[in-house]
C-alpha cells in the first residue's frame, strides 16, 4: 500500500501513517493518564488499608510509595475495624434500607405509571400533571419539614424512617411511564379479547417486557441511595439502624485518626459496590444514558 | 377458556363493556394509590409545610410553654441580614459558576475520547465512571489525607514548581478549602455527565460528518459546525442537572470542613442542616428551604426556555 508514490498526506502514504500513528499514540497516553487521574484516589485507598504499619502510610504518603503494596502486609487494619465496630451491622442496615427501597420504589413507581400509560380512569391527566410537577422539587427542599413530621410520628431511629418516604419517586415514575407507552398498544388489547383483566396485563403482558426499564430504574435508585448521608445523619442516633456513609463519616469524625482502618473501612464500603459495578456495567452506562432523555 | 368465563359473566354483551371500564377504573386507581398516597405525605405535604413553617418560629422540639406563632416575614428579614446566609449563597453561585463549565466540558473531552473505536476503550470508559459507584463520603475522607500539608497533593504541586510552591494546608486555609472541595467535586461527577454525553454523541447520524468531510471541514471544523451544534440538548440537560446539584452541596463539605474554616465553605445546606437540625430552628430553616426551592426551582425553568426556544427554531 505504501508504495503508491505519493506525498504525505494523501491516505496510506508513509507520512500519513507516521502521522495516524502519532495520533493514536497521544490518544491512548491521554486516555492513560486519565485513568491515573480516576483510579490513583481508589488505588491509594486499597494500597493503604492493607499496610498494617500506620507510621509507614503517614511516612508514604507523600510520594509515589503511598501506590506500591510493600513492608508490612495483612488485614490487621481490616480485623481492627470489625473488632471497634459492629461493621457488619452498617453493612446490612445499609443492604436492608437501600433494598428494601429500590424493591419497594420498582413496584409502587412501575404500577402507578402502567395505571397513567395504559389504563383510562378519571383524573389519570390531573395525577400525570402533579406528578411531572413534582419532579422539581428537591429533596433537599423538604429535609427539615419532613423531619419534624417523621418526628412527630415518633419514627426517629428506625428502618422505616430510611424507606418508607423514599419508595415513591416521581421521576422513576417518569421514566416507567415513558417507557409504557412506547409499548404496542394491539399487544393488551389482544389479551383483553382473551378475557383478561386489567391486572393480568400487567403482569403477564407488561412486566415481561419491560426488564429494562425495571434494570434502569433500580440502578438509578440504587445509586441515589447507598450513598445517601444527609437524611440519616438526621434520623438516626445509635448504631443500630445507621448505614455505612453515617457510621465511617462518624469513625473519621474520631481522635486520633487511625487512617488505616479508616482506609480499611472505606475499602470494604468500596469494593462491594465496584464489584457489583464491574459486572453490571453495560447496565449502568445504559441506565445513566437514559437519565439523560429528560432534557 | 378465560374468555367463555368472561362472557359468562357479563350476560348482557354491553354490560360486558362497562363491566370492564368500570374495573380498568378500580384497577387504575388501586394501582395509583400506593405512590400517591406517599408522594403526597412525604414529599407534597412537607414541601406545603415548607412554606407554611418559614412564617413561623417553629422548633423541631417544641417548648410546651412557648408555643408556636406565626412571625409574618421576620424570617425573611433575618435572611436578608444574616451574613452567613449571604456567604452560603455566594459559594453556591460560585461552586455552580466554576464547576458547571469546567465539568460540562470535561465531561464532553471524556467522552469524545471514549468514544472513538479503538481497542480497550470501554476499559476506560469503566475507569472514568468509577468514581460515580464511590459513596461521596468515602471519596471526601480519602481526599482529605490526599489535602493534608504532607499529601499527596502537596507533593505533587512541589514537584511540578520545583519545591518553590507549597506545602499548602488545603483543608484549613480559607482561599483554598472551596476550590479544593471542588476539584473533589469534578473528579467524582464528570463520569455521570461523559455518560450521557455518550449517548448524545452516539446519537448524532453519521452522514452529517460524511456531508462535512464531503464540503471539506477539518476536525475541528467538524466539531464546532456538527458535533456541538447535535449536542445542544444533552448540553443543556448536563449543565442545568450539574446547576441544581451545585445547589444541593452537602456531603463532601460537612466530611471534609463543616462549612468552616470561618464560613469559608459554608453552603445553603450546611446552612440548613445546622440551622433546622443543629439549633432546632425549623421555622428559620424552612425559610431557607423556601428560598433554596426558588433558585432551583428558577434554574430548571430556564431548562424548559432554552429548550423551547430551540423547538421554536427548528
Amino acid at each position: 500500500m505504501s508504495a503508491t508514490p505519493v506525498t504525505g498526506a494523501k491516505p496510506y502514504g508513509l507520512g500519513y501513517r507516521v502521522r495516524k500513528g502519532t495520533r493514536l499514540g497521544i490518544t491512548y497516553l491521554v486516555m492513560i493518564l486519565l485513568a491515573f487521574f480516576f483510579l490513583f484516589p481508589i488505588i491509594f485507598m486499597l494500597v493503604s488499608s492493607i499496610k498494617v504499619n500506620e507510621t509507614q502510610i503517614i511516612r508514604d504518603m507523600s510520594s509515589l510509595a503511598a501506590f506500591v503494596p510493600y513492608g508490612e502486609l495483612g488485614l490487621q487494619n481490616y480485623r481492627d475495624v470489625f473488632a471497634q465496630m459492629p461493621f457488619g451491622r452498617f453493612m446490612f442496615n445499609s443492604v436492608f434500607v437501600v433494598g428494601s427501597t429500590v424493591f419497594g420504589g420498582l413496584m409502587v413507581n412501575s404500577m402507578i405509571a402502567y395505571a397513567l400509560a395504559r389504563l383510562r380512569f378519571g383524573g389519570r391527566q390531573f395525577i400525570l400533571t402533579l406528578i411531572i410537577a413534582l419532579i422539581i422539587i428537591p429533596f433537599e427542599a423538604v429535609a427539615i419539614p419532613l423531619l419534624l413530621m417523621v418526628n412527630r410520628f415518633g419514627w426517629l431511629d428506625s428502618y422505616h424512617v430510611q424507606i418508607i418516604p423514599f419508595i415513591a419517586d416521581p421521576f422513576s415514575i417518569f421514566l416507567f411511564y415513558q417507557f409504557f407507552i412506547g409499548l404496542p398498544k394491539d399487544l393488551d388489547e389482544a389479551a383483553v379479547v382473551d378475557g383478561a383483566g386489567p391486572l393480568r396485563v400487567y403482569w403477564n403482558i407488561i412486566l415481561p417486557l419491560s426488564r429494562p426499564v425495571f434494570a434502569t430504574v433500580a440502578i438509578l435508585q440504587f445509586l441515589s441511595n447507598w450513598g445517601k448521608f444527609l437524611w440519616p445523619l438526621m434520623v438516626t442516633r445509635g448504631f443500630e439502624y445507621r448505614p455505612l456513609p453515617v457510621a465511617i463519616q462518624q469513625f473519621f469524625s474520631q481522635d486520633p485518626k487511625v487512617w488505616g482502618d479508616i482506609f480499611a473501612f472505606s475499602a470494604m464500603i468500596t469494593i462491594p459496590v465496584l464489584v457489583v459495578f464491574l459486572l453490571f456495567q453495560k447496565w449502568f452506562v445504559q441506565s445513566v444514558a437514559t437519565s439523560g432523555i429528560k432534557g | 377458556m378465560a374468555r367463555q368465563a368472561s362472557t359468562a359473566q357479563a350476560v348482557p354483551a354491553k354490560k360486558g363493556l362497562t363491566g370492564w371500564r368500570r374495573k380498568e377504573a378500580i384497577v387504575a386507581w388501586v394501582f395509583s394509590t400506593p405512590a400517591l398516597l406517599l408522594l403526597i405525605v412525604f414529599l407534597l405535604v412537607p414541601f406545603i409545610m415548607a412554606f407554611g413553617l418559614a412564617f413561623t418560629d417553629q422548633r423541631l422540639i417544641p417548648n410546651p410553654n412557648l408555643p408556636t406563632r406565626f412571625i409574618g416575614l421576620r424570617n425573611f428579614a433575618r435572611l436578608l441580614k444574616d451574613e452567613t446566609f449571604h456567604r452560603a449563597l455566594l459559594n453556591n453561585f460560585l461552586f455552580a459558576a466554576v464547576v458547571v463549565p469546567l465539568q460540562t466540558s470535561f465531561a464532553l473531552l471524556l467522552a469524545i475520547l471514549v468514544n472513538q473505536k479503538l481497542r480497550f476503550v470501554n476499559a476506560f470508559r469503566t475507569v472514568y465512571f468509577s468514581p460515580v459507584v464511590t459513596t461521596m463520603v468515602v471519596v471526601a475522607i480519602i481526599w482529605t489525607f490526599l489535602y493534608n500539608p504532607g499529601g499527596l497533593i502537596n507533593a505533587c504541586i512541589r514537584a511540578i514548581s520545583f519545591g518553590h510552591l507549597g506545602p499548602y494546608d488545603w483543608l484549613t486555609n480559607t482561599k483554598l478549602a472551596f476550590p479544593a472541595i471542588m476539584l473533589l467535586s469534578i473528579w467524582q461527577g464528570v463520569g455521570f455527565q461523559m455518560v450521557i454525553y455518550l449517548a448524545g454523541l452516539q446519537d448524532i447520524p453519521g452522514e452529517l460528518y460524511e456531508a462535512a468531510q464531503v464540503d471539506g471541514a477539518n476536525r475541528w471544523q467538524q466539531f464546532w459546525n456538527v458535533t456541538l451544534p447535535q449536542l445542544r440538548n444533552t448540553t443543556i440537560f448536563v449543565v442545568i442537572a450539574t446547576t441544581i446539584l451545585a445547589f444541593k452541596l452537602f456531603d463532601q463539605v460537612w466530611v471534609m470542613t463543616k462549612g468552616g474554616p470561618q464560613e469559608a465553605t459554608m453552603t445553603t445546606m450546611i446552612l440548613v442542616y445546622k440551622e433546622g437540625f443543629k439549633q432546632l430552628r425549623v421555622g428559620y430553616a424552612s425559610a431557607i428551604s423556601v428560598v433554596f426551592f426558588l433558585i432551583v426551582l428558577g434554574v430548571s425553568l430556564l431548562q424548559r426556555v432554552f429548550l423551547r426556544e430551540e423547538r421554536a427554531v427548528s
